[in-house]
Parts: C-alpha cells; structure tokens; sequence
C-alpha cells in the first residue's frame, strides 16, 4: 500500500505500519486535499472505488492509492423535485453517474449546467465543495461540472 | 417436469392497504394475522404454528426495534420463536426464504410468515429519508439521490439504450390503477388515465407522481407448511416449487448496465430451474412496479420479453388482465400500495387467490402457475418465487 504524504491538517485513517487504509472515510479525506483517489488491487490491476480491503473483481486484498484525473462522461442521469430535507433549498437539481476516464464510476450531483442542457455521454469534471460539513461525518462534497 | 414442492401456502390474509389512521405495525399485523388464521378453519394457532417469519425495513417509522417478540405476543402466540429479517422492500420475501428454509431442513412442520411496514404518519419528506437509507450512505444519499432519483437515473439508461417512452411508463400505471379498482384490499382503487401521469408532477425525471407507487400502512401474512401436512388444514394448498435469490452492489453506480436488476435474472433463473417451468409457463405474476420501469424491467428481467421489449410488451396490452402473461392483478405496488415491508409476503397473497380461484373480479381464468418477484433498495436484494396449485 502506498503511504501518501498528506498536507497539514490532514490525518488519514492508517494500520500499524503506518500505510493508508483503504476504506472509504480516507477517499474523502483525500477530497478535502482536492483530490480524487482509488485504489488499485495489487493482484488484477482492478481500479476500484469506493476503497474497500477486498477486491471485488478478484479478492485479492492488496491496494495501492492512485490519483484520478477528476475528468469523465455522463452516464446517466435524473432531476430531484422531491429531495431529502437537507437538500430542499436547491430542489429541483440534477444528480448523475459519470464514468472516469481510468474507469470507474461515481454518482453526485451536477452543477453549473442548465437542466436543460443535460445529455448523456457529455463531458464532465470533478470540483469539491469550498467547505465541509461540522458534524459527523463531515465528508467534503464532490460535484460533477461540465469539463472547460 | 415440475418440480416438487418445498412448502405449501394453505392460508393468507391481507389488512386493508392504504392510510390507516392511528393504526401502528403491532395492529396492522395483527389484522392481517386474523384473517389468515380465520379463513382457516381447521388451524388451532396456538397448537399448530410453530414459528414466525416476518419481514420489516425499518424501526425509524415509528420508534419501534425488537418487532418480532412484539408480533407474536400481539397475536397470541407466545412464546413460539420469531424471526425479524430486514431486506429494504424484499424484507418479507427474505422471511418467507427463510421460512421456507425452516420447514425443508425438517425443523416446522407450520410457521406463519408476515410482512408489515407503517408509513403514512410521516411526511413525505420524512418517508423519502428513510426509504433513502437502503441505498448507499456514502455515495448516493450523501449527494442528495433519492430513491425515485435512483429509479429515474435507470429509466433515463432505458429510455436512451432502448427508446422506452414516457407512455409507456404511464402505461405501467394506469394498467395497475385499473387492477387496482378491482380489489378491495388497494389503496388506490381509481382509474387513471395516461394523460394523468403525463401531467402528474414532476418526482425524479422522466418519473412523475403518477410514476411512484405510494407510501401505505399494511401488512399480509401467509401460514406456510411442509406439503406433507398442507391437507390438514386444506383441500386447495397452494404450493411453492421454485425459489430465487441474489444480491447486488448497494450503489446503483458499481453495475455495468443500469437498464437492468441483475438480482431479478439471476433470481429468476435459479427459480425456473428449480420448478422445472420457463417464463413461457406462467400465467400470473406479481411484479415490483415501486416506480413503472421497474415493471418494465421485470418484464425484461423474467424473461416474459427481450431486453429492451418492456416498452412494446405494455403496449401490446399483453400484462393487463385477459392479456397474454396478467401482471400486478393486484393492482401491484402502484395501486394496491407499498407498506415496503409488507409487499412481498402481498405479492405471495395475491397468487394464493388467483391459484385457489378465489380472486374475485381480477381472476385470471384457469391460472395454474404463479410467479412473484420483488426487489429491495436499487434491485440490491431480488427474490423470485413460483407457485401451483396443489388441489
């Protein structure tokens, strides 16, 4: 497992000899370092995310840390009317799946687009969220815009 | 050949579905309790049920974990051991999985399988959090996908890979809405039409208001028995022959095709097999319609179409009452509601009529096999069951 040199502040969640685990409260203590992590199974070569400690393609338990490029393609997607109470105030909005450009995929909202404007296939990249939330589990947000 | 059966349902019973004010999951499971044990005359529950099976998602509707010593005091039947198993809307096919698992190891003989789920006293907003937690914490519900937002990113997939259209979907609907005025047991037993859901408000796009199945107070209950002992308690047992169960990725994100529940073929698959029957043979079959494309889907899923023949099948009317293949006579989640942890032990309920030629106005004439398939959270849980007559 690769250790990651992390910037102050930053603690990850790491075994006895100090190397980065690969579970996913670290895929978002990455994010509020501005990056976008997944890990790579030392036995298959799968590119997995979220982290987890058994791989799903082979269940090989041995993962290396690997930066993504933040940039990807629209799967799919769909417009919330009716969200869940902490996400009233930006109702309706749109949340999709992208395929990364390694590979794999994450769903998240979809900003600074125009509903409208929506189409799959479109190119899209990966920002975070200035702040992070104060109460547990205070994941800082990643967010999918139309790539410049 | 057929296969043999595993166990035989010889009794069911259904509370009304719907808003059932100031009723809460300790009653309602009772009413469904009562009139299984009622419609069976020749059962002595306290001398004859060995065990419970129930199916619940979850305690946060009303403040109420530990379900399962609760269901058997409030019917009476302490202190026979209770088993509470929680698979999102699948809870209560798991229990009768695990009922059913029961009585082929030998163990019981009689064990009475539930499902129940309280809902209408919370708001919608209360409902869509809770629902919300089947699917993945991390990913899905941290970034504000509902369950509908779920279900509408599938039918957006479907729509683009295949052509399906949104009247097709509100066909769905209105198929089920119609089943749905024939049984008096449906939350909803009014007709709609297609423009209806076309103009119903806007949930999670291309899914309408008229798209989602309700949130409904409910529960049903059916007594399962060995086949040895089902002529006991009734000449028309119905049994199950063929049983199916998988499991996928909680988020809906990990799959290589959102156009289709994997757990549905696979469970499909394991079941044909092991009733010795193919999709061809079925002539009823309850289906999770909690949004209309999973009851596209399921068309595709089970084999009654190709993939990507949903749209065309409802068209062709072929699912409706008098159809080729009836599906959701009950008038299925949409219609005849969705008490999430109630609904597969109603799917069960539901072909126990139709194969005892007790269905009413809905009887589909002469239906011999039976089939029922219900998913919980994103298709993350899927069971498949298959029944026949046992007369």
């Amino acid at each position: 497992m690769t250790t990651v040199t992390s910037q102050e502040g930053v603690t990850f969640v790491r075994d006895e000899h100090g190397r980065v685990l690969p579970v996913v409260e670290n895929f978002y203590r990455f994010c509020s370092e501005g990056k976008l992590m997944a890990v790579r199974c030392n036995s298959c070569a799968a590119l997995v995310t979220p982290p987890r400690s058994i791989c799903p393609k082979c269940s090989g338990n041995e993962f290396g840390w690997v930066e993504l490029k933040r940039r990807g393609k629209l799967l799919t997607y769909t417009i919330i009317h009716f969200p869940p109470s902490q996400f009233q105030a930006l109702a309706p909005y749109a949340v999709g799946i992208i395929e990364l450009e390694e590979g794999p995929k994450l769903p998240g909202m979809i900003k600074n687009v125009k509903l409208e404007d929506l189409r799959i296939g479109m190119d899209l990249s990966v920002g975070f969220e200035a702040t992070s939330p104060k109460e547990w589990p205070k994941w800082p947000r990643y967010f999918f815009k139309p790539a410049s | 050949m057929m296969g043999s059966p595993i166990a035989s349902i010889v009794s069911a019973g259904i509370s009304k579905f719907g808003v059932r004010e100031g009723l809460y999951t300790r009653e309602l499971f009772a009413e469904a309790a009562k009139e299984a044990f009622d419609r069976c005359p020749n059962l002595q529950p306290r001398k004859d049920v060995q065990a419970l099976f129930v199916g619940m998602m979850s305690e946060s509707y009303e403040h109420q974990a530990h379900v399962a010593p609760l269901f058997v005091d409030w019917i009476g039947l302490l202190p026979i051991p209770a088993f509470r198993t929680e698979g999102a809307c699948a809870s209560s096919s798991v229990a009768m999985r695990a009922a059913l698992f029961s009585i082929a190891s030998g163990m019981y003989d009689v064990v009475l399988v539930g499902g129940v789920e309280k809902m209408t006293h919370l708001s919608t907003t209360g409902v869509t959090e809770i629902l919300a937690m089947a699917s993945d914490f991390p990913f899905e519900q941290w970034h504000g996908i509902s369950f509908p937002g779920i279900f509408g990113m599938m039918a957006v997939d479907h729509m683009h890979r295949y052509g399906t259209t949104e009247e097709q979907l509100a066909k769905v609907a209105v198929k089920n809405h119609e089943h749905g005025a024939l049984n008096p047991k449906a939350h909803f037993q009014k007709r709609i039409k297609v423009e209806d859901v076309l103009s119903s408000t806007p949930v999670a796009w291309p899914l309408k208001l008229y798209d989602c199945c309700p949130r409904s107070d409910g529960a049903a209950c059916v007594v399962l028995t060995s086949p040895k002992v089902a002529r006991r308690f009734t000449d028309t047992p119905v049994n199950i022959i063929g049983s199916g169960q998988a499991q996928d990725t909680l988020g809906l994100f990990e799959r290589d095709n959102f156009s289709t529940m994997k757990v549905t073929s696979i469970a499909a698959q394991q079941a044909y097999k092991m009733a010795g029957v193919t999709a061809k043979d079925i002539d009823v079959a309850e289906v999770h319609d909690c949004f209309t494309i999973a009851e596209i889907m399921a068309y595709e899923d089970l084999g009654f179409c190709g993939a990507g023949q949903g749209g065309k099948l409802i068209d062709e009317g072929a699912t409706q009452l008098g159809g080729r293949i009836p599906v959701n006579t009950s008038g299925g989640l949409k219609a005849k509601g969705h008490p999430v942890g109630a609904t597969g032990v109603a799917q069960a309920c539901e072909i126990f009529e139709q194969l005892t030629n007790a269905a009413g106005r809905r009887q589909v004439s002469g239906a011999e096999i039976g089939l029922t398939e219900n998913v919980g959270g994103s298709a993350s849980t899927g069971v498949v069951q298959i029944y026949n007559r046992g007369d």
